[in-house]
């Protein structure tokens, strides 16, 4: 049972981590990020970095879609966007490699400003329909702008080389790109301390209320825009050094719905939700290979119904979810914490 | 410019946009009826599509008894879709419910590609092949019934709507739900007829679709030019899913033609986002004015 965390400083009441128990698992979770690289073999260490990758990104999503309100289904266009100003910076220019990641967030956030203009006249359905159209014609221009992006062939990206050393296997790269997304959550998770986080969750609940309320819409939807395509630039930057090649075909319109997909099924509107949304959608098919070749004495053709059987199951998660688990897995977690606050009473 | 063949692309690009607006049709109904877009429709298309295929080939039945099947399958399928998975989400955020076909049109991918895996195939000919000229312009057989028959489904409906007792129950359910409730409507039966006929629409018109360009898991595509029609056109409105899917359907085939193949999607999302930028809420869809 929870007992004596009475707050008596607004201060306190403002924290991040408020009871002693959370910063006890807090501790214990950096621990883990800092440990596993030199416990996980290779394998495990490449999907880390990929669920680091895509909680950065979904992240980013959520401060659009489930703090301000505002749907996407561009959140892959804009990793795109981040991932070619990589490339492209790395292959022309040859700048350091931590700056090329902020250029790539600056330029994927102007990208996502451009793409926000319709949001003050289009609202919900229609803007996600328009992010949608915006995320194909830039499809349009990564396959034609063969000066920049190298045509359908795509730009293969040199390493990443931070203070001499060459950042090539996952091992290395861990050590960037889990400080990097926890940087990023960090910062989100500070965001909605602040006036403008206030502002977008004013806006999600009623926009036209917090506009009399004296919150300039445009400025804010397109703030919001453009946060939510910085995290995705940044994350398609840490993507373009992770994979070493970029193509149109990297960013498929599928990403952007397993974007929104792991924003669901981890909670919208929450800092956890996205965290554990996109860890859960990005290892749920890595598990499925493993149910697959544990049935492969079975069923002789489990290997030839891998692919459709992801699919199945991930269009399944996200109806489940939806249906039983609206709040996503956050809620779940929320509802154990709750157990045991209340323990030993019934809850 | 050479005007004959000018006329011959736009004639397929007729035939191709009353088939996007028989697609289209399908969402408006079921947005019209139950304020949720079914992001599924493509792929309902191809399980029509995929529905006769088995029909014809595994079970070897005759073509014409294989059409009404397909088209109740896909009718059915609607039913059970409606009655176990979006009854229980009335009353969510319309974007909970997006996500939703969203899911449901994956789950469909993959059992197609399960059962019938990922190769294209061509269904069954029922059309025959000799070509059909208009004036001197040729246009492929296959393209003409499309239109044809599109354009009767269409105007039946308009037909329905007008005068059935259903048709004027379901607009009345779309203008306000409560007073349809409160004048004897039922209106769940209106939620449930709405995605039985609109799926069936589609996969009747996954029958069309798939006998002009074959069968593929990929071909919910379709689906998408679908949505930008109703987008162009308004959510909410039959008129609007006609000229849209008119207007998309040649502006497709000439900047397919004169442009290429790949200019196609950009154009049609372009005029997109213009018309969006211009008329938010569509061309024909009704404007919600936001009261606090």
């Amino acid at each position: 049972m929870r007992i004596a965390t009475a707050k008596e400083t607004y201060i306190a009441d403002e924290g991040l981590l408020v009871t002693a128990t959370q910063r006890a698992w807090m501790g214990v979770l950096i621990a883990m990020l800092v440990l596993a690289p030199f416990v996980l073999n290779q394998y495990w260490l490449y999907l880390a970095c990929l669920v680091a990758i895509n909680v950065a990104s979904a992240t980013g999503l959520n401060i659009l879609t489930g703090y301000t309100g505002l749907v996407s289904l561009g959140q892959a266009a804009f990793m795109a966007v981040g991932a070619y100003a990589v490339a492209f910076l790395e292959g022309a220019l040859g700048t350091p490699f931590l700056l090329n990641i902020l250029a790539a967030g600056f330029v994927a956030a102007f990208v996502g400003v451009l793409v926000g203009i319709p949001s003050l006249r289009v609202k919900g359905l229609y803007l996600a329909i328009a992010t949608i159209a915006a995320s194909f014609i830039l499809h349009f221009v990564f396959t034609h702008w063969v000066s920049v992006t190298g045509g359908v062939r795509g730009i293969n990206v040199a390493p990443a080389r931070l203070l001499g050393l060459e950042l090539a296997s996952p091992f290395a790269l861990y050590f960037v790109i889990v400080p990097i997304t926890c940087l990023m959550v960090l910062g989100a998770a500070n965001l909605f301390r602040t006036r403008i986080g206030r502002a977008f969750i004013a806006i999600r609940d009623r926009d036209i209320s917090a506009e009399v309320l004296g919150i300039p819409l445009l400025r804010y939807k397109l703030m919001s825009f453009a946060l939510s395509s910085f995290y995705a630039g940044v994350a398609g930057g840490m993507w373009a050094y992770f994979f070493r090649v970029v193509t149109p075909e990297s960013f498929p319109f599928a990403t952007s719905i397993f974007f929104l997909a792991a924003v669901i099924v981890g909670g919208l509107g929450t800092i956890l939700g996205p965290v554990l949304g996109a860890a859960f959608m990005t290892l749920v098919p890595e598990l499925l290979k493993y149910v697959v070749e544990w049935l492969g004495p079975v069923f002789p053709n489990a290997g030839a119904a891998l692919s459709p059987v992801r699919t199945i199951v991930f269009g399944a998660l996200i109806i489940l979810f939806l249906v039983f688990e609206p709040h996503g897995l956050a809620e779940m977690v929320r509802r154990v914490r709750r157990f045991f606050h209340l323990w030993p009473f019934r809850t | 410019m050479d005007w004959l063949f000018f006329t011959e692309v736009t004639l397929a690009g007729l035939g191709s946009g009353a088939l996007l607006s028989l697609t289209a049709l399908s969402f408006v109904l079921i947005y019209k009826a139950t304020r949720v877009i079914n992001l599924a429709v493509g792929e309902i298309l191809m399980l029509g599509g995929y529905l006769f295929f088995a029909f014809v080939t595994a079970l070897g039945l005759s073509t014409w008894l294989a059409i009404p099947l397909a088209i109740a399958g896909g009718g059915l399928f609607g039913m059970v879709v409606e009655r176990t998975l979006i009854r229980p989400m009335l009353g969510e955020s319309s974007i909970s419910v997006l996500m939703l076909t969203v899911g449901l049109g994956s789950v469909l991918i993959g059992a197609v590609e399960l059962i019938w895996n990922t190769d294209p195939r061509a269904l069954p000919d029922f059309m025959g092949q000799t070509p059909v000229f208009i004036g001197e312009a040729y246009v492929s057989r296959k393209i003409a019934i499309g239109f044809v028959v599109a354009a009767i489904v269409i105007a039946l409906f308009l037909l329905l709507f007008r005068f059935w007792r259903g048709g004027v129950a379901l607009r009345a359910t779309a203008t306000d739900q409560a007073a349809a409730y409160s004048c004897g409507i039922n209106v769940p039966a209106v939620f449930s007829l709405a995605w039985i006929v609109a799926c069936a629409t589609a996969a009747g018109a996954g029958l069309l679709v798939g006998a002009i360009g074959g069968i593929s898991p990929t071909m919910g595509v379709f689906g998408l030019s679908a949505l930008v029609v109703v987008i162009i056109g308004g959510l909410d409105s039959v008129l609007g899913a006609l000229v849209g899917g008119i207007l998309i359907g040649l502006v497709e085939a000439w900047a397919g033609t004169f442009l290429g193949g790949e200019y196609k999607l950009v154009t049609t999302f372009s005029l997109l986002i213009a018309a969006l930028m211009i008329r938010p809420y569509g061309l024909f869809g009704t404007v919600e004015i936001e009261r606090l």
